[in-house]
């Protein structure tokens, strides 16, 4: 499919990987002294790569994200990427003062597209996302999981290699989960982005991912690692995705439990 | 982890359903069709109020309270609660209006006070603005001037006008000078509360987006801090109104032509009850039609073009 996203010929030459984590830790003034959030994380995105991270709270896998889409600077280590990457936060993020169209548009007027190509632009976008009739609405007159559509669309606006997502549809009802977990699989095979997901959900986790990297929690530190051979697409429910995470889930129950040992 | 190895894996996936295509189809449809119930099941239409129930609900009940207002008055005038010449009956206010208008003075009062007000009300804005973001955004000056803008918010700007007469003299630049003691602070102060109720999740999405230093200030802070803003412009006019009616009374000059202010103290001087009584009411229409005509409509088109306002 000729997607513009695939037109991401940047002026850096096609590198091996969207984002390299390289040795990073993260440290916080608290008030019991410093604290350590993150403890020498190493993770590389490979480019169309789809990456689900995963914790229990307190693992610091926001606040990694957070350091990935460059709102904070790592303690030590380093986090390379080609150009600046798009977030997907929670909540929708979208600015009320602004229909629909006209959020996506000031993603694409931000990036430099000239004037134009934005509304056509948009539009495609909005398509792409399924909400072809939605360029006019206002934020406050659509649903919660068409809020994060668009807050998708905008985030694809900005034309990154690497889509960071973090717990997007940690608040949508399960219906609704599931129809952007399928929307999200086939946008992404859509499109050559590289995708990084923060959830703490293990089902998603499977569901999404080509890889499932998990988290311990405080400080974080990479825990483990599953390849997810199962095809795409996917159902929550079916029995592969029911199998890992129930190996999954133990794992990360393990990490939990070590908590309340000491 | 290599990362060669994962390259080709989306297209492989991709290839991986060659066979089972149809059912991709399938579901890629299933879910375009799903989709499309959420959506309709989860969005309401809003329908337009009629004009008939938005002039019952609307226009009736002030309506009525101006009637039972001078009904009252009347009844009280008619009962002589207290002489002529300290209650004028409705009736000599009214004398009173059409005299002016006949004499083609009454536009000539409201006009100049109006134009002044008006005048006085964009200077407040084009100085509080920047003013207000520069405390709003730059921590030194607002430790700096922060507390003493909000404190001259509580001071009444009629203290401003001796100095103001003794330092300017009796003419326009004294009025503008009290408007704008009156008017600035709350501006300036409507524009740093509206910056502090931005959401930081608004700021952080704009970062991402790249809206950073004056973009981000351009495209995300400044429509964000709108209602805000807007809620201090209100008062902003209520003061600057407030304050040029004490500068006119006080202040009253040849020289400065009559505006309502002056049409009062006239009134005083002359004991004319009517006139005093006219120019009051003339000073209060004038405020509330701007709120009424400029204000509350913008005010509401804000609100409600964000969901912020449920439709009354």
């Amino acid at each position: 499919m000729a997607s513009p996203l695939a037109k991401a010929a940047d002026e850096t030459p096609a590198a091996d990987h969207a984002a390299r984590i390289d040795h990073v830790s993260k440290s916080f003034a608290g008030p019991a002294g410093r604290q350590l959030v993150l403890d020498d994380i190493t993770l590389d995105v490979a480019p169309g790569e789809f990456v689900t991270l995963l914790g229990a709270s307190g693992c610091g896998k926001s606040t990694l994200l957070g350091l990935v889409a460059g709102l904070d600077e790592p303690t030590a280590g380093s986090i390379s990427t080609g150009g600046r990457p798009a977030l997907m936060f929670q909540e929708h993020a979208l600015f009320p003062w602004l229909t629909a169209g006209k959020n996506i548009e000031l993603a694409l007027r931000l990036r430099g597209v000239p004037r134009p190509e934005r509304r056509g632009e948009a539009e495609r976008l909005l398509e792409l996302v399924r909400l072809g009739g939605a360029y006019g609405k206002r934020v406050h007159e659509l649903s919660g999981g068409m809020r994060q559509r668009v807050a998708l669309a905008r985030a694809l606006a900005q034309d990154s290699r690497l889509l960071l997502m973090d717990e997007p549809f940690a608040a949508l009802d399960a219906i609704t989960r599931d129809v952007l977990h399928d929307e999200l699989t086939r946008i992404w095979r859509e499109t050559d982005v590289s995708i990084l997901f923060v959830t703490h959900n293990v089902r998603e986790a499977v569901r999404l991912a080509e890889r499932v990297v998990l988290l311990s929690s405080r400080p974080g530190r990479v825990a483990h690692e599953w390849r997810v051979d199962i095809p795409q697409p996917r159902r929550i429910e079916d029995h592969d995705v029911a199998a890992l995470s129930v190996e999954i889930t133990e794992q990360l129950r393990g990490e939990i439990r070590r908590h309340g040992q000491h | 982890m290599a990362s060669t190895d994962t390259t080709g894996t989306k297209a492989a996936a991709q290839d991986g359903q060659g066979g089972t295509a149809g059912r991709a189809g399938q579901a890629g449809l299933d879910v375009a069709g799903l989709e499309a119930g959420l959506d309709a099941l989860e969005t309401t239409g809003s329908a337009r109020v009629p004009l008939r129930s938005t002039l019952v609900s609307k226009v009736l009940p002030p309506v009525t309270a101006v009637v039972l207002v001078l009904v009252v008055w009347e009844v009280l005038v008619l009962c002589h609660v207290a002489p002529a010449y300290k209650l004028p009956s409705p009736g000599d206010v009214w004398g009173e209006v059409t005299d002016a208008w006949m004499q083609g003075t009454l536009f000539g009062y409201i006009w100049t006070s109006v134009s002044r007000g008006l005048l006085g009300f964009l200077l407040a804005l084009v100085i509080g603005t920047p003013l207000g973001l520069v405390v709003a955004r730059v921590k030194p000056v607002r430790a700096a001037i922060g507390p003493i803008l909000s404190g001259l918010q509580s001071l009444p700007s009629v203290a401003w006008v001796p100095p103001a007469v003794i330092w300017l003299g009796l003419n326009d630049q004294m009025m503008f000078a009290v408007i704008l003691l009156g008017a600035v602070p709350s501006i300036a102060n409507g524009l740093v509360s509206g910056v502090d109720q931005v959401p930081p999740l608004f700021l952080r999405a704009g970062r991402t987006l790249g809206a950073t230093g004056l973009r981000g200030t351009w495209h995300i802070l400044l429509p964000a801090a709108l209602p805000g803003y807007l809620a201090g412009l209100k008062q902003g006019w209520a003061f600057s109104w407030r304050s040029l009616m004490a500068a006119e009374i006080i202040a009253s000059s040849p020289d400065l032509g009559i505006g309502l202010g002056q049409l009062l103290e006239n009134g005083r001087t002359n004991s004319s009850m009517s006139m005093v009584f006219l120019a009051i009411f003339l000073i209060l229409i004038v405020g509330i039609a701007v709120d009424l005509l400029f204000f509350s409509p913008l005010e509401r088109w804000v609100l409600r073009s964000r969901g912020l306002a449920a439709r009354r």
